[in-house]
């Protein structure tokens, strides 16, 4: 116990388990809600994206975000449009994009000298090394993406269930579906320094899936990953502490953990 | 002279090169229960998704008043889908989650359900008897149990015209008969019924007229008028003829 407090009063602790909650919560309602509509391999694609972006940002010398917001955005709306006119089905585009993305990364990241630490440390993430800076951005922008998704809760609940209904509900569902694509790129992009480009869609899908498993509710389910996202969370920060293990990489193994535990339990239960 | 409250010239709709509604026109009144009836492919549902602004079109179709396209209030219509499925298999919600959906349309931004919208879910679960399924999951529900949660959705924001999309197609007999006595009651209380059946005893037995589809318009009028006609044997024989025309003629 006095080990746990000791490794609290670190400021860099504090930030993290900060960050983390913050983008535990965003991750787990935008996970329940990509999940539900067979999107969550965009979370995957935009973080390979965000990857491109960001050493795009390094490489010319721009703080990494500049670059990136407006690129994964850009692509998260292409990937939208193709998908939603069938020019092209909608893993294939993701597929496409993410390459390229995470080309993009590799290149820059060979060609240019001295910058391949920063570039690596948003493959992989690193939340105990997130800034002042960076912290503002995942707690203002988490607080911006829960305040749509309270605002428009029942529209994306509907448009989740059926969209063709939500249409006829008078549900302006294009304009919903663009937001909330631009609302999705931002969220990958926050927690890309959590989990890093390669795990970041874990922490999107797995606490909606266990929470799937279990919850008979909207409501529930919503609760349910949000409880699974923190404590995985909070768990993979200090475990990682103790250990000098990833923290992105713990907080998706407890994440897996959980999920499988309950996917076990459920069936042996149907047994 | 009363107003059309759903008003249609000259629809015409394409699938891929192919005409799948020809010149439709039809005014529908508040006091209709209006029976569409017609062959496989003969444009009933897609009528209906044009109807709901789900379709592009050539022609003109005016709701209360208001081209469709400028139409806003989508409270005024309950609609029925013919799918009692069409969600993800996972989807995780109850009944009284499902039922409270169909409030959205009437509901202004932001639509954040209030305790009269609460109220108004609890009143039409009280109103269908199913107020005992408000907790439980979509999942659980037997095919009667889904049809009656789904007519709750379709009720709940009080519309003026319910639509329905082959409501029976899944329902046994006996359930079958309560569900139509539900949408008897609801026409007395004053609600448009649009009804799409391939059973052609229903329409006879509950609707006042028929629209019959083939793409165009075969006849669209009073049962009276055609279970009278040539045209009723012509297009149904003589024992088809019976069970549509029973009542009226």
């Amino acid at each position: 116990m006095n080990n746990l407090i000791s490794i609290l009063q670190y400021q860099f602790v504090e930030r993290a388990i900060i960050a983390g909650l913050f983008l535990g919560i965003v991750c787990a309602v935008m996970g329940v809600f990509l999940v539900l509509r067979k999107m969550s391999l965009i979370g995957d694609g935009l973080a390979h994206i965000s990857f491109g972006a960001i050493a795009i940002g390094i490489v010319f010398g721009f703080y990494p975000l500049v670059t990136a917001i407006p690129l994964v955005i850009i692509a998260s709306l292409i990937i939208y449009a193709l998908t939603r006119k069938h020019i092209i089905e909608g893993d294939a585009i993701i597929g496409i994009l993410a390459s390229l993305g995470l080309a993009t990364g590799v290149i820059l990241s060979s060609i240019s000298t001295g910058f391949n630490i920063d570039i690596f440390s948003y493959l992989f993430g690193n939340i105990l090394s997130i800034t002042q800076q960076e912290l503002l951005f995942v707690i203002i922008g988490s607080i911006m993406i829960l305040s749509i998704i309270i605002l428009f809760y029942q529209e994306f609940m509907a448009i989740s269930f059926n969209p063709e209904q939500a249409k006829i509900s008078g549900i302006p569902v294009t304009i919903l579906d663009i937001l909330f694509s631009i609302i999705t790129a931002l969220t990958v992009l926050m927690s890309i320094k959590l989990a890093g480009a390669l795990l970041v869609s874990a922490l999107i899908i797995l606490p909606a899936s266990s929470s799937l498993q279990i919850a008979k509710s909207f409501q529930n389910t919503m609760l349910f990953a949000i409880v699974f996202a923190l404590i995985s969370i909070l768990i993979g920060i200090i475990v990682s502490f103790i250990f000098n293990i990833p923290t992105g990489a713990t907080i998706v193994t407890v994440n897996a953990i959980i999920f499988f535990a309950i996917l076990i339990i459920k069936l042996l239960k149907t047994k | 002279m009363k107003n059309p409250i759903i008003s249609i010239r000259n629809l015409s709709l394409e699938f891929n090169s192919i005409k799948v509604l020809d010149d439709i026109s039809l005014d529908i009144y508040q006091d209709d229960f209006i029976g569409i009836a017609g062959p496989n492919g003969a444009g009933k549902s897609t009528l209906i998704k044009t109807l709901l602004n789900l379709n592009n079109y050539t022609g003109e179709i005016n709701l209360w008043d208001k081209p469709l396209n400028k139409f806003k209030s989508w409270n005024y219509i309950g609609y029925l889908p013919q799918s009692l499925n069409q969600y993800s298999h996972q989807f995780p919600a109850t009944v009284e989650e499902i039922v409270a959906l169909g409030l959205i349309s009437s509901l202004k931004f932001p639509r954040i359900l209030d305790k009269k919208s609460l109220q108004r879910v609890k009143d039409i679960l009280t109103e269908l008897e199913i107020t005992h399924l408000a907790k439980t999951s979509i999942h659980d529900l037997s095919g009667g149990q889904k049809q009656r949660v789904w007519l709750a959705k379709a009720l709940v924001s009080e519309p003026k015209v319910l639509i329905l999309d082959e409501p029976t197609n899944a329902l046994d007999p006996e359930i079958r008969q309560v569900f139509y006595q539900q949408i008897t009651k609801l026409h007395k209380q004053g609600v448009a019924i649009i009804l799409i059946t391939h059973d052609t005893s229903d329409i006879g037995t509950y609707a006042k007229k028929l629209l019959l589809l083939d793409t165009k318009v075969i006849f669209w009028g009073e049962f009276s008028e055609i279970c009278n006609s040539d045209k009723m044997s012509s297009y149904f024989g003589e024992e088809a003829k019976h069970l549509i025309c029973h009542q009226h003629e």
